[in-house]
């Protein structure tokens, strides 16, 4: 509609910032918005299409950014008072692309500090709030990201993913979330987590969306065909459906929704079969030896300088990590190693693995444990549990909406597939896409 | 160092930097870390001990 003037950048820009003026007060989606600057960049962009100079699907789109992210004359403030005189001299390349491609930055979102957690509640900026229920926490650690599309302040947003925090804030607001192939989109610009965890993604509100922005956003540049997938059709596609470890501690109304779930697929004509991963059960401690050991490396010496600006939580996690031995981190790193091999072996043969994204709805702000099934849960825990193992093994992952519970509140599927070939599990994700279920969009 | 004595060592030195707060997690670290040095995976020098073999795709990066 904006390549045929049907609609102006201006329109749909003042739109998004007219819902951050009347909304972000209660949501806290924004950190900083960039009203003046994406104004004057609508204008430029419907001059440009006017002219003929159409740039693409994204000219004209506003996106909003994870305030991670350099972007030109702004503070990269990662939610933290430690960074609090950072100002970014140059955009990060991430950045640059969506510019390119005639997107339109709204701002900057709020998120857990530093990316270390998975409700936004430790943040110097205040929580983020879900904006289908401002008593819950809408994921993290991109949870602004995700509010800001639920909410309409922006069309997508990017977001990183060190342990689920694209997928887990997707999942739980309704949206889809993809975490790519590891080191298809640059991190360079990007306030690290942990450097052989952290992955770029997009939120947004569907298949096609995530397409669109992984396109402009890879390493690799568009393909040819970026259209749906080809010749692919559901009948006969192949999915290994992840047990054991992957449902054994799930909300009753998460299991029931990705039950029903794999009932439709069967009964659209998907093969669906059985698998696990045998060493699942050293997910968490793998996962945790790397994480906290890359991030401490990188905050080892404002914790010396600075350590009572961060918030106390995030600050003893980090410090937590500066005492995990060399040869733990090691014995992580040969873990990683096995339960890549398992991944690996799980998908072989299959179009993608199939597994709930989050074990739970959106919790409820101040929680720090939850009840599944008979026993209580700790909210980090049991919020990393299904997504962690992909940053781990570096296979690409997207969360897509598979129902809702009977509080309305959203339930994601995720689908895994094969490493490094995150364009093959964009076309199985399109075409399963309306077999799975409602969204927030849908 | 086993787990015991890291695990003092580490609480003794977080309760002097005036960190107490980290002693409770430095526990569930300690945890971690078990289940990680028991994994059957691990290598082992005495080469007592078969760990599963590695394909080459796995062991890419």
């Amino acid at each position: 509609m904006l390549s045929t003037r049907q609609l102006s950048a201006a329109a749909v820009v003042d739109r998004c910032l007219d819902e951050i003026a009347q909304r972000d007060s209660t949501i806290n989606a924004f950190i900083t918005v960039m009203g003046d600057e994406a104004r004057d960049a609508a204008r430029e962009a419907d001059a440009e299409i006017a002219a003929g100079r159409y740039r693409g699907p994204l000219h004209g789109v506003p996106i909003s950014i994870k305030d991670l992210f350099d972007v030109r004359g702004t503070s990269t403030t990662a939610a933290s008072r430690v960074r609090q005189n950072h100002r970014a001299d140059a955009d990060a390349p991430t950045i640059a692309r969506l510019r390119a491609s005639g997107a339109i930055i709204v701002g900057k979102t709020n998120l857990h500090e530093f990316a270390l957690g998975t409700t936004n509640e430790e943040s110097a900026f205040g929580p983020v709030r879900h904006p289908l229920d401002p008593g819950r926490s809408p994921g993290g650690s991109s949870g602004g990201s995700a509010a800001s599309v639920v909410a309409g302040m922006a069309f997508a947003s990017l977001g990183t993913d060190t342990g689920g925090s694209i997928r887990i804030p997707s999942a739980v607001c309704g949206l889809v979330g993809l975490k790519p192939a590891f080191r298809d989109i640059t991190t360079r610009g990007c306030v690290p987590l942990s450097s052989s965890l952290d992955h770029v993604g997009p939120i947004c509100r569907s298949v096609a969306d995530a397409r669109l922005l992984y396109d402009v956003l890879s390493d690799a540049g568009p393909r040819n065909n970026s259209g749906p997938a080809g010749d692919r059709t559901v009948k006969g596609m192949r999915l290994g459906v992840m047990r054991d470890y992957f449902t054994a501690l799930l909300d009753s109304q998460v299991a029931t929704a990705f039950e029903s779930t794999c009932a439709r697929l069967s009964h659209a004509g998907v093969i669906l079969e059985d698998v696990s991963i045998d060493h699942a059960a050293d997910i968490a401690p793998v996962y945790l030896h790397i994480a906290l050991s890359e991030a401490a490396a990188f905050h080892a010496k404002a914790l010396e300088s600075r350590g009572e600006d961060y918030t106390p939580a995030v600050r003893q996690r980090l410090e937590m990590g500066r005492y995990i031995l060399a040869e733990d981190y090691v014995r992580a790193l040969r873990g990683r190693d096995v339960l890549r091999q398992e991944v690996i072996a799980a998908i072989e043969g299959k179009d993608a693995l199939l597994l709930p994204t989050v074990p739970v709805p959106a919790t409820r702000l101040g929680a720090t444990t939850v009840k599944v099934g008979t026993g209580e849960e700790s909210v980090r825990n049991i919020t990393l549990r299904l997504t962690q193992l992909f940053n781990i093994t570096g296979h690409p992952a997207i969360t897509i909406p598979c129902g809702r519970t009977l509080e309305g509140l959203p339930i994601g599927a995720q689908l895994v597939g094969p490493r490094t070939n995150t364009r093959a599990l964009l076309d199985v994700a399109g075409v399963l896409e309306p077999y799975l279920g409602p969204g927030v969009s849908r | 160092m086993t787990i015991k004595t890291w695990l003092d060592v580490s609480s003794q030195d977080a309760e002097r930097r005036g960190l107490p707060a980290v002693k409770p997690l430095l526990e569930a670290l300690a945890r971690a870390t078990a289940t990680l040095r028991t994994a059957d995976w691990n290598f082992d020098a005495t080469g007592e001990f078969d760990a599963p073999a590695l394909t080459a795709a796995a062991e890419a990066d």
